[in-house]
């Protein structure tokens, strides 16, 4: 695979094919993790490492799966995958595992995960298939660590915080701005208010990029006739 | 479908299952030390706050003694001791317990004692009381459960276990007398028992790694 498809596949997961902000896929972990950037950077991290090597897997087995039983093979070799990081993460991130709890195992039932396998890594080759799941778990990642900081900011004026649970050592209690913030940002609803800004953003940013897109063309377009 | 091809999809299904399970059995035996290692130092450090003021040496977590129910101390669940020890001589045991009459399920009670009967500090592990009114027992809500520190049966006396409104010498929560009075009741009753059997308690084989 090139470096221009692997940029592709990039530029596809991480912005125009977003699986939190365009697919609104594997929302239940998106919306109840990202109370601290820190929780949105982990289970991100995760997602990423499944994402990926699953559709290697899938991709790399893709021509001697029977179509009646790819499903159950992409669910065995997902659970499979799940059950490794969340082993990975219980050793070495305990505090960090703790603090997502079921949000690891339930990887599993990220629909995101089994979308990528279905749709891209079962038709196409494992260079490309890798890229993809890189592609889609940034995006996702990206997106849980956004709403994170977002949320931990406006809720708890604060970042960073319980950043020992990734590096290790002392319990870091994060750069705080102001003793309180908004508590509603942290409490569930603040995930879906925070998710709606995410989605009109992203929207409104392409909206503006289509109209000065469009713009530039309907200006060339009257060169031409000139 | 023929035959052939069910037989086929078949293997390859119990291919990939084997080639999966053979994945996570890798993984779990690569991981299964630090994992055990990772858990018995949250439980170490979950039991410390119980030992304020108490000089041990060694691990609190491997003396562990199990008693299934039925069994003297409060709570209809099993009871946890952990014999706690400086070189070779007891100096203090932690319990857990549960006390039956909350106001809402029971409460999971850590409750240490050192060897002279005095209790080192006492923490709420579980409740489901009332927020804002009997959730004062957890330390992380107030202070209350502080009070019992250095207390033992002999200061105040036994019947002294009790809230003020009973007679008692500790204080109770505003607007929450039943969780207080529940929690009281289940450090008497375990004081009481450690009064009774501490030479039976340090004595005893310690019950292995898990319940």
């Amino acid at each position: 695979m090139t470096s221009d498809g692997f940029i592709e596949r990039l530029q596809t997961g991480l912005w125009r094919e977003n699986p939190g902000l365009v697919q609104l896929l594997g929302l239940c972990p998106l919306l109840a993790v990202t109370t601290t950037l820190v929780n949105g950077l982990g289970l991100g991290i995760a997602t990423l490492l499944v994402l990926t090597l699953s559709n290697a897997l899938v991709s790399a087995t893709r021509r001697w799966i029977q179509q009646e039983i790819r499903i159950p093979i992409y669910v065995l070799i997902i659970a499979s995958l799940v059950t490794c990081i969340e082993l990975i993460f219980k050793a070495w991130f305990p505090t960090l595992d703790r603090s997502l709890g079921i949000f690891i195992p339930l990887i599993v039932t990220n629909c995101a995960i089994i979308a990528r396998a279905e749709v891209f890594a079962s038709r196409n080759t494992i260079g490309a298939s890798i890229a993809d799941g890189i592609g889609m778990g940034a995006g996702f990642a990206a997106l849980l660590m956004a709403i994170g900081a977002f949320r931990e900011l406006v809720g708890q004026a604060s970042i960073l915080s319980r950043l020992d649970m990734i590096t290790g050592g002392e319990p870091f209690e994060g750069f705080s701005f102001a003793d309180s913030g908004l508590l509603l940002a942290i409490l569930p609803p603040g995930a879906f208010f925070s998710l709606a800004l995410a989605v009109a953003l992203k929207n409104h940013i392409d909206h503006k990029r289509r109209i000065s897109r469009g713009g530039a063309m309907s200006r060339s377009l009257q060169r031409t006739r000139k | 479908m023929n035959e052939q091809s069910v037989l086929k999809t078949g293997l390859t299904l119990a291919l990939i299952a084997t080639i999966c399970t053979a994945l996570v059995a890798a993984t779990f035996q690569a991981t299964k030390g630090r994992i055990a290692a990772n858990d018995k130092a949250l439980l170490e450090q979950s039991l410390q706050p119980a030992l304020a003021g108490v000089f041990f040496d060694g691990s609190v977590s491997e003396s562990r003694l199990v008693l299934p129910t039925p069994h003297d101390l409060p709570g209809n669940e099993a009871a946890i001791i952990y014999r706690v020890y400086a070189e070779d001589e007891p100096v203090a045991a932690l319990f857990v317990v549960s006390a039956r009459d909350g106001f809402s399920g029971a409460i999971r009670i850590l409750v240490g004692i050192d060897y002279n009967g005095t209790v080192t500090g006492v923490r709420i592990l579980q409740h489901r009381e009332t927020p804002g009114l009997g959730d004062k027992i957890d330390a992380s809500r107030s202070d209350w459960v502080f009070q019992f520190d250095g207390h033992s049966l002999t200061d105040p006396t036994v019947s002294g276990w009790a809230i003020k409104s009973d007679g008692g010498e500790f204080d109770q929560l505003t607007g929450a007398s039943v969780t207080p009075r529940a929690v009281i009741k289940a450090i008497r009753e375990t004081l009481l028992y450690f009064d009774a059997r501490r030479d039976e308690i340090f004595a005893a084989a310690a019950s292995g790694e898990q319940e």
